[in-house]
């Protein structure tokens, strides 16, 4: 689904990521580890289509086209999603506007019908459930005044409505308590499926504990420097990244 | 009506005129009215018309506007038009007591004054001063100064007709009174209409103010509208205005408030070649509350320009302003708003705020903020922005696959909606929803209202160029 070879990403001359490589399978879930600074969201925001970063070398394919050649929404149209570590606020814009605007620019460009209001609002309450959005949130300004669960819960919300072939979550457990981490996690296990994939940026492997990676990989000095099972985050929480730093010294 | 020929700088030609004209213009107005007239007459004939020298006129000048020879109706042509076979108001649903006024007279669709049964008047300005001349005499000019500002002293000398509004103790309004303000000539025109409005101890009242334009030619618009709040009385006041591009519209409001009184006041401009809002709103006694929000979208050569000062001058008062405009091509705004709290308004509460979102490089907002405070236990703020859409909301929306385009709109529809969010009046808050669409997209034209379809030589189309952000 997704492949990513030998990337080179830098940002105002400062080289980010280097010598990157990444390959998704449908079906798969990838959780990236690494401390702070490593490049993890840089990697996010590049797949999604930020344009503040400059692709020096390197390829992305995604289901075979290059991705480089394609604009952020029709990224977003061929399935690809980014929950947001910082979600954007935008007053004036309600949730239910926002998602039934995107999900008619998903389906038109599908050539599919748009959906009424009344379809929309039947698949919205679906949806509300599997996050334990309450009914008033929709009806808010995207994000405003939202708390950090509520942010992150709403991200996840947005995800389920979009139903993307891949997602990638950058920090979605950054700033939750064990109670909304688990409304994530269950929500983000109900829309595994095996026709798409799921990429988890994460600090820590908490998050880990309830969506469990088919792949763990460990990103240092905007490199891949450790790629494992689901028992390599048990061991970086054990041991910590000082050890993983060491590990890349040697390389 | 009245050509004058120009050949003397338009001041001149005005007091020429007023001194040939005095009789027609007295009219059948009170003494104390004319003797009001005679002291703005002096005060226009030593300010005149305001120049560029003056703070509040640094940014917005005049002169261009006050080149054409203008023609000038000092009798009451409009009574018997047939309104409806050139306008209709196209808000649905909006239930309203509606009164119309052509070129600045009132329009005789029905009686000149309805009294309503809850005792609420309403109707033409002139009728008023002959039947009701206690009241008039009581109100007009209280809160209208023109020793400092030419204009008001100009409309002041000139009043003739316009709306006339009171609300007896205690009532309130059932429906919006809804005032649909037409210009509709062949020649230039220079029009002033003025408006006094009395909401009475309690009452309630909302008044719907519209401005339209039927045509393209020059006119000049020199209004004044004074509205009183008694104690406890609650008004709001609605502007809308889509005017043509040849267009000068100039509004002096004054809002007088009594304790406990709420007062809001919302400024839509849609369109409009020259535009000019000016808000003095006093709270003279303890416990108002006054509101004041601003909309305005401009693109082409248009010159918007609004005015708020806001003058605490009693204690334990609250007052809020918020205008936002959008600016494309080579539109200028220019917004001056003041918080003024004088010695003992102790315990004052108010806040500012002017946002302005720029679609070009030639596109220019003038901000300036004033915060004049004399008294110590105040809570006051202003803020003020000219700037872009932000990038990153607009990678948020796209990430979910808007295209640019769409997003950038719905990123300007929720800027405007903020102001339009305010509106209390179902009906006209979706319409108006609606217009700052139409517009935002660039198919809003003046000519909506109009029912004439005049195959006019000037199509009205008016256009935000979204790709220019």
């Amino acid at each position: 689904m997704l492949n990513i070879k030998n990337l080179k990403v830098s940002i105002e001359g400062k080289v980010i990521l280097d010598k990157f490589n990444l390959e998704v399978k449908a079906g798969e879930i990838h959780a990236i580890m690494g401390p702070n600074g490593t490049g993890k969201s840089t990697l996010a925001a590049v797949i999604a289509g930020r344009d503040l970063y400059e692709v020096e070398e390197g390829e992305i394919t995604y289901l075979g086209q290059n991705l480089f050649d394609m604009p952020v929404e029709l990224r977003a149209r061929e399935g690809i999603f980014l929950g947001f570590q910082y979600p954007v606020e935008i007053p004036g814009v309600s949730i239910a506007n926002f998602m039934r605007t995107a999900m008619n620019e998903k389906r038109k460009h599908l050539g599919m019908e748009p959906l009424s209001g009344a379809e929309f609002l039947k698949i919205m309450e679906e949806k509300k459930k599997l996050v334990d959005i309450h009914d008033k949130l929709t009806n808010r300004s995207v994000n405003e005044g939202f708390s950090g669960g509520e942010k992150k819960r709403n991200e996840i919300f947005q995800m389920a409505l979009l139903e993307p072939r891949l997602a990638i979550l950058d920090e979605t457990d950054s700033g939750l308590d064990i109670d909304a981490l688990k409304v994530v996690a269950n929500g983000v296990n109900k829309l595994r499926r095996n026709d798409n994939a799921t990429i988890i940026i994460t600090h820590y492997q908490r998050l880990l504990e309830y969506i469990i990676p088919d792949y763990v990989h460990v990103l240092f000095n905007g490199r891949l420097v450790r790629s494992g099972g689901k028992e390599l985050a048990k061991d970086l929480e054990a041991k910590g990244y000082e050890w993983i730093k060491k590990d890349a010294a040697s390389i | 009506m009245t050509t004058i020929i120009n050949t003397l700088p338009l001041k001149d030609q005005l007091l020429t005129l007023f001194h040939r004209n005095a009789d027609n213009i007295k009219g059948r107005s009170t003494p104390l009215v004319n003797r009001l007239r005679r002291n703005a007459l002096a005060a226009f004939e030593d300010l005149g018309f305001p120049d560029n020298d003056m703070e509040s006129w640094r940014f917005t000048d005049l002169k261009p506007l006050l080149q054409s020879d203008f023609v000038f109706d000092f009798s009451n042509q409009s009574r018997s038009f047939d309104i409806e076979s050139v306008f209709t108001c196209d808000v649905y649903d909006l239930d309203t007591y509606s009164i119309t006024l052509l070129n600045g007279w009132f329009v005789y669709k029905h009686a000149p004054l309805t009294r309503l049964s809850d005792g609420t008047i309403i109707g033409s300005l002139a009728k008023a001063m002959e039947v009701y001349p206690e009241l008039v005499d009581t109100y007009l000019g209280r809160a209208a100064d023109f020793q400092t500002a030419g204009l008001t002293a100009l409309n002041t000398a000139f009043l003739q007709d316009g709306l006339f509004i009171y609300v007896p103790e205690g009532v309130k309004v059932e429906k919006p009174i809804q005032l649909i303000n037409i210009v509709y000539a062949q020649t230039p025109v220079f029009l002033q209409p003025r408006h006094l409005i009395i909401a009475d101890r309690n009452a309630e009242v909302t008044l719907v103010h519209c401005d339209h334009s039927l045509t393209h030619k020059i006119s000049f618009t020199n209004t004044v509208l004074e509205i009183f709040a008694g104690e406890g009385a609650n008004v709001s006041h609605y502007k809308i205005q889509n005017k043509g591009r040849n267009s000068a519209l100039i509004t002096s409001n004054y809002f007088h408030q009594n304790k406990d009184s709420r007062l809001s006041s919302n400024i839509i401009t849609l369109n409009g070649g020259f535009t000019r809002n000016m808000i003095t709103a006093t709270l003279t006694q303890p416990g108002c509350h006054s509101e004041h929000n601003g909309l305005y979208l401009a693109d082409r050569k248009q010159h918007i320009d609004n005015q708020v000062l806001v003058d605490h001058a009693a204690p334990d008062c609250t007052s809020d302003q918020m205008y936002k405009g959008i600016l494309d091509d080579e539109a200028k705004a220019v917004f001056s708003g003041k918080i003024l709290v004088r010695k003992d308004a102790q315990r004052t509460r108010a806040y500012q705020n002017n946002k302005n979102l720029l679609l070009t490089d030639e596109a220019r907002a003038n901000t300036q903020p004033h915060l004049e405070i004399y008294a110590d236990d105040v809570k006051c703020s202003h803020g003020a922005s000219i700037g872009q859409l932000d990038p990153n909301a607009m990678f948020y929306l796209q990430s979910r696959g808007l295209c640019e385009r769409t997003a950038r709109q719905l990123l300007m529809y929720a800027f405007a909606m903020e102001v339009i969010d305010k509106i209390n009046i179902e009906a006209l808050g979706k319409r108006l929803d609606h217009m700052v669409e139409k517009r935002l997209k660039g198919e809003l034209s003046i000519c909506d209202q109009c029912v004439i379809h005049c195959k006019s030589s000037e199509p009205a189309t008016f256009n935000i160029d979204l790709s220019k952000i």
